[in-house]
């Protein structure tokens, strides 16, 4: 099978990234493959890797693909991998307009990619990475045998969103453990004549100190001293692994970290993608008798699909609208403050800020503050956004509100920390016997038990010892344990 | 070169028919009839393998979405997991349906049950073209004339032209802008297998009994289908006399008469001598009682028929008898002790965990 592009696409790409340049998108070398949709399915399955190491969840995938696209269903018609220099796909069996969307829409992801500031840690030699890391894989499943690896792999995959998502941009505190025990801290006596030193240094003064520093010294002597976010680190840290299973946790979790921004950014990220193909589209690229076509498949790629919100959609049109408030001034306080329905309407300053705008908000934001920030009344109305919740007596999923505020904190609530429940270690030596205590911040809303228990298992088979869970049922505080054999789950009293 | 994703594929797929190996006994004895969509797939619901997270049910957190919609009204679709921006990480329900050829069904329970493969008899199987209208011409009669391809090819036409006027859209196709609708020949097969089951409809059968004869004879008729490009199933029913009705009655039908088992074997004799010569047809016979039957020589008139005419003529003749209070079971033993021929088999079926065991006895021949 041939990969390389033929003549006529390498024109293409050349013309295209000539026209993205010009608007000032500014990428990583792309380098293409043509793929037919087997090895398209393929690839795809292993997340854009042509190597990932073995595991049945891509041949899950694989399947599903394979499917949906032998029976018509679905058809990938881009993907591209975050990486220096950055690779992307193209279906062998696509007309060529379909292939120049998918150029002008890559080089959108490229411009991200390269300049949004969740990718600035990420590792722009995964390509290489991901091979590594499937032929260490392969090597330990040669000398373990491959149910134990990928048992491993199940446990190691079940907890890969307990990291902290934020960790590669703030330092929180040392990773250099506390090795020495430190002797007991005693409160500093201030200098004082024999004669002067119960009134210099009164004894209950002193009583008082040396309780807060036994406190603070307890505080620090625990473990972990501060609630772990990052379970895996500190399972990698502290559980008692073999050296190969530590290497294959330490697998997962990068690889959890170099996955994360594109999820924390898919709204931005496709949108951004999505206004530059269409704009160098429209503009640009297409010639008249490629216009229905082009237009028949933008349009599939932007239907909402049924009543939820498709990222490609939202962005797109956050973007156009960020646009325009910037080319018409509609920002700032004097916008803010208007409330005659005609003047808005009618509001326009000629600012033509609008481009340099977006290329700003590019930079700086992920899919949660930009929501945040630009996510507005006007825009929730204008594109019907709404809210759905379970009804329990029909069964079904309905329409729960439309209001501008319920709109949004609801999809903030989906987009802070993943739409996860925050999970986090607070205490690595639970009743001073090495039991493992996971404390849940609740927020209202309880987690998926079944799941919940099956998660703890595989938390408990990495950790060896029995392992808690501090959360929420039904409202109630309580504590889920597993100690390797059964499940138990006790009141529990807020401390 | 054996692509990478094989290995994970065939490693998706075992653990997959695991599961559905311990479906596949629970469908059994539930007799559920597995949906059957058209007549070669089966789909079962398979919840997709989804590993374990700490996260929120789906129910509990809602989401947001886009569209028209008074508050209150439902929203359509399936609640899929994909929510808004959120790599597949949104909370969501995974009932995931893995579509199954009946081949597929087949394969799996055949390597279930140990089955062995079929020896079909006769020539091999028959074919007749068939015509199937699947792809498009510039030419063709008018009658077969795609109105959406033409419309198509003449806005692509004006477009380019630039003869197009959004205000006033005509679209005039010209003769470059017909298409057709073409055929392609399809050899589809021509049956050269027969089932026949015949099934005592008397008083004494009741409900439980005809829903494992039910579910038994639908894993029967998947396992025989996946060896024949065609297969024809006739249905019999008696009490006191018999009569072809077709699959629904045949399954629903209850009677209060008496039994007269050899007025089935008649009918199927006859049917037999009518429809299928047997040297070109492969004949597949079952029959299920309670296995009472009436005095009067019937047995005999039985054991005859079945020597000289059912026996010879099939490939295989599967007598099930099922448990009831009210049957005395003894054509069983009377056949049992009267007859012994290669190509018959006897199966009790007590209940319906007894169902795996009878179908593996019918078909482990491999006849």
């Amino acid at each position: 099978m041939q990969h390389e592009l033929t003549p006529e696409l390498r024109t293409l790409q050349a013309e295209i990234e000539g026209h993205a340049r010009d608007h000032g998108l500014d990428f990583f070398e792309i380098v293409y493959q043509v793929l037919d949709w087997e090895e398209i399915n393929e690839v795809a399955a292993y997340g854009g890797y042509p190597v990932r190491y073995p595991h049945w969840r891509h041949g899950m995938q694989y399947t599903e693909l394979s499917r949906s696209y032998a029976y018509g269903l679905s058809k990938i018609y881009e993907m591209v991998v975050n990486n220096d220099p950055t690779y992307a796909y193209l279906l062998a069996a696509n007309h060529l307009v379909d292939q120049k969307l998918v150029m002008a829409h890559v080089c959108g992801h490229g411009d991200f990619f390269k300049h949004n500031f969740s990718f600035a840690h990420t590792n722009r030699k995964m390509m290489d990475g991901m091979a590594n890391h499937a032929a260490r894989v392969r090597r330990y499943m040669e000398r373990h045998g491959e149910d134990e690896v990928e048992r491993l792999l199940d446990r190691c995959l079940s907890i890969d969103n307990l990291i902290d998502y934020n960790a590669p941009h703030i330092k929180r505190h040392p990773s250099v453990p506390q090795t020495t025990e430190e002797p007991r801290r005693a409160p500093r006596k201030l200098r004082a004549k024999q004669y002067m030193d119960s009134y210099i240094n009164p004894e209950a003064a002193l009583e008082a100190e040396q309780e807060r520093l036994d406190e603070a010294q307890r505080r620090d002597e625990h473990f972990p001293p501060h609630p772990e976010k990052d379970v895996m680190l500190f399972l990698l840290e502290h559980a008692p692994l073999k050296n190969w299973e530590r290497d294959v946790l330490g697998i997962v979790r990068e690889e959890a970290y170099y996955f994360a921004p594109q999820g924390r950014t898919k709204i931005m990220n496709e949108g951004w993608a999505s206004y530059w193909h269409s704009t160098l589209m429209t503009t640009r690229i297409l010639t008249p008798d490629e216009f229905i076509d082009y237009a028949d498949h933008h349009s599939g790629t932007m239907a909402p699909y049924a009543g939820s919100l498709n990222p490609y959609k939202l962005g797109l049109e956050l973007w156009r609208d960020i646009e325009e408030r910037w080319n018409k001034g509609r920002y700032g306080a004097a916008w803010d403050e208007c409330d005659s329905y005609q003047e808005r309407q009618g509001w326009d300053t000629g600012e033509m800020k609008g481009r340099g705008k977006i290329f700003e908000v590019r930079r700086h934001y992920n899919d949660l503050t930009f929501i945040d920030e630009f996510l507005t009344a006007d825009f929730v109305r204008k594109h019907g956004l709404f809210t759905y919740e379970f009804n329990p007596i029909s069964g079904e999923y309905v329409i729960s509100d439309r209001d501008f505020g319920a709109v949004k904190e609801k999809l903030l609530f989906q987009l802070t920390n993943f739409g996860q429940p925050w999970i986090e270690v607070t205490d690595g030596n639970f009743l001073n016997r090495g039991e493992l205590v996971l404390g849940h911040r609740y927020e209202g809303v309880p987690l998926k038990l079944d799941f919940a228990r099956e998660t703890l298992e595989n938390v408990q088979s990495l950790w060896k010892r029995p392992v808690h869970l501090e959360t929420y049922i039904e409202d109630e505080p309580r504590l889920m344990s597993y100690d390797g054999e059964e499940h138990t789950s006790e009141k529990r009293t807020e401390g | 070169m054996v692509r990478r994703i094989e290995r994970d594929r065939r490693r998706f797929e075992e653990i997959v028919r695991g599961r559905i190996k311990q479906d596949l006994k629970r469908h059994i004895t539930r007799g559920e009839l597995i949906g059957r969509k058209g007549n070669e797939i089966v789909s079962i619901p398979v919840p997709q393998i989804e590993l374990p997270h700490f996260r929120y049910g789906r129910r509990e957190t809602g989401g947001v979405g886009q569209g028209e919609g008074e508050i209150g009204q439902p929203i359509g679709g399936s609640q899929g997991d994909e929510g808004a921006g959120q790599a597949g990480d949104a909370p969501g329900q995974h009932i995931r349906e893995v579509e199954l050829t009946i081949q597929e069904m087949a394969e799996i329970m055949g390597e279930e049950l140990e089955l062995p493969r079929i020896q079909p008899k006769g020539s091999k199987s028959l074919t007749t073209p068939k015509n199937r209208y699947t792809g498009i011409k510039r030419a063709g009669p008018e009658s077969l004339r795609s109105f959406k391809r033409t419309y198509k090819e003449a806005l692509k036409r004006q477009i380019a032209s630039g003869v197009y006027d959004p205000r006033r859209p005509r679209i005039v196709p010209v003769r470059e802008d017909l298409r057709y609708r073409s055929y392609q020949q399809d050899p589809v097969a021509v049956a050269n297998a027969v089932i026949v089951y015949m099934m005592d409809v008397s008083g004494s059968m009741g409900n439980e009994q005809k829903e494992i004869v039910r579910v038994e004879s639908f894993w029967i008729d998947t396992w025989i289908r996946a060896h024949y490009d065609g297969l024809v199933t006739r249905y019999i029913i008696h009490d006191a006399q018999a009569h072809e009705v077709d699959r629904e009655t045949f399954y629903t039908t209850r009677e209060s008469g008496g039994t007269r088992i050899s007025s089935a074997y008649q009918l199927a004799t006859d049917l037999l001598a009518q429809d299928y010569p047997t040297d070109e047809w492969n004949v597949y016979l079952f029959h299920f009682s309670d296995g009472d039957n009436w005095g009067g020589g019937d047995d005999e008139r039985c054991f005859q028929l079945l020597q000289e005419r059912l026996l010879p003529a099939a490939n295989l003749f599967g007598y099930g008898q099922v448990e009831s209070r009210y049957g005395s079971g003894q054509f069983l033993h009377s056949l049992e002790s009267h007859l012994s021929a290669e190509n018959l088999v006897l199966s009790r079926i007590e209940d319906r965990d007894a169902i795996l065991p009878s179908i593996k006895a019918f078909l482990g021949k491999g006849k």
